[in-house]
């Protein structure tokens, strides 16, 4: 096996779900030589102050991002659009908390 | 409660204080940031456990003790911890400068350690000794971590390149006959043994085997020989480096006793 060197190494992508939290959220990326080495690195460098009890790191590169120059077709169609909002529902009082 | 001898305390914190001491040498000199901050966790996990023993430790002695006046008002005469922990960043043959640090040395020694505190903080979780099993229950999570971290980066750099392979092994190869000291009970580790608050360190030597044959067959290491000489760190003769160590370590509590921040 040849680990390829640092300045090759892949870039991650960290999501860390906190304590309270039940999504994993994104909380930065970092340079590692394979997975197993990423979820260590993760763990030193964004969960030293009780932030997680989870992580997940994903290879950057398998990330399909949109496209900034779309950022008008894609979302502000949605802008005047506030009837796809549910508030103009009255949500009765035994549902509780939505 | 039965209490384990202070002696026996002391050489568990002052291996930790002096290898936290080494390990924190990498901080701001880490070969990556991810790794200078694994290794500045390391170091404050071992000073975190240094700081539990000494306190424990001052209290037993009561007066004037503190867990500052043992850690840094004792001289290298007096410190029990392992010679292996208060060598150098780097090999037996280059000079004593920062520049010469070398990872592999540093991970193959907390390789070696951490392989022998796993074992060991798992039985001192039933020592008769309360305090000290608590102190123990706390400080294996951490010592887990470090065997993990270490055996990882020994594994990549024995399966490495030629390089790093070769100067793995070179770690290995130095520091390896050190860990002959862990199997040779001190008077304050018989001592303990005797009152039942820790184990025998020779029922962990073929776990410990085992271990580190395990990760240096995976990393494509070899084992070397190991007969003959026998470190006395942990009974208070060391090499010369510890001297050193702790001239730094204790320079400003000496020049400033009592001060606070």
């Amino acid at each position: 096996m040849s680990t390829p060197a640092l300045k090759d190494w892949p870039l991650w992508e960290v999501f860390v779900r906190s304590k309270q939290g039940l999504e994993h959220k994104h909380c930065g990326s970092l340079h590692a030589a394979d997975a197993a080495q990423a979820l260590h690195m993760a763990r030193d460098v964004y969960t030293r102050r009780q932030e997680g009890v989870s992580i997940w790191v994903v290879p950057s590169v398998a990330i399909t991002a949109s496209n900034p120059d779309d950022k008008g077709e894609l979302f502000d169609p949605a802008a005047d659009k506030i009837y796809r909002h549910p508030t103009f529902y009255e949500i009765p009082e035994e549902v509780g908390h939505m | 409660m039965n209490k384990a001898p202070n002696e026996y305390l002391l050489h568990l914190a002052d291996n930790a204080v002096v290898l936290g001491q080494r390990v924190a040498e990498w901080c701001g000199h880490g070969p990556i940031l991810e790794e200078d901050l694994a290794l500045a966790n390391v170091s404050l996990d071992l000073i975190g456990q240094a700081r539990l023993l000494y306190q424990l430790v001052a209290t037993r002695l009561g007066g004037d003790a503190t867990e500052d006046s043992l850690a840094y008002f004792r001289d290298d005469t007096e410190f029990l911890n392992y010679t292996l922990l208060e060598l150098p960043n780097h090999d037996a043959l280059v000079g004593y400068a920062a520049s010469d640090m070398d990872y592999a040395t540093t991970i193959v020694r907390n390789f070696f350690y951490s392989a022998l505190m796993v074992l060991l903080w798992d039985k001192l979780q039933s020592s008769t000794d309360a305090d000290l099993a608590a102190i123990a229950a706390k400080s294996l999570k951490e010592a887990r971590y470090h065997l993990h971290h270490s055996a990882d980066w020994l594994v990549k750099f024995g399966d490495g390149t030629e390089e790093s392979h070769q100067r793995a092994q070179a770690a290995v190869d130095h520091l390896h006959p050190y860990t002959e000291e862990f199997w040779t009970p001190s008077a304050q580790e018989e001592a303990a043994i005797a009152n039942g608050t820790a184990p025998d360190v020779r029922a962990l030597h073929q776990a410990w085997d085992a271990l580190v044959a395990d990760t240096l067959a995976t990393a494509t290491l070899k084992r070397p020989q190991t007969q003959g000489y026998v470190p006395e760190g942990k009974q208070a003769r060391h090499s010369e480096h510890l001297s050193y160590l702790l001239g730094e370590m204790q320079s400003l509590a000496r020049a400033h006793p009592g001060a606070t921040w």
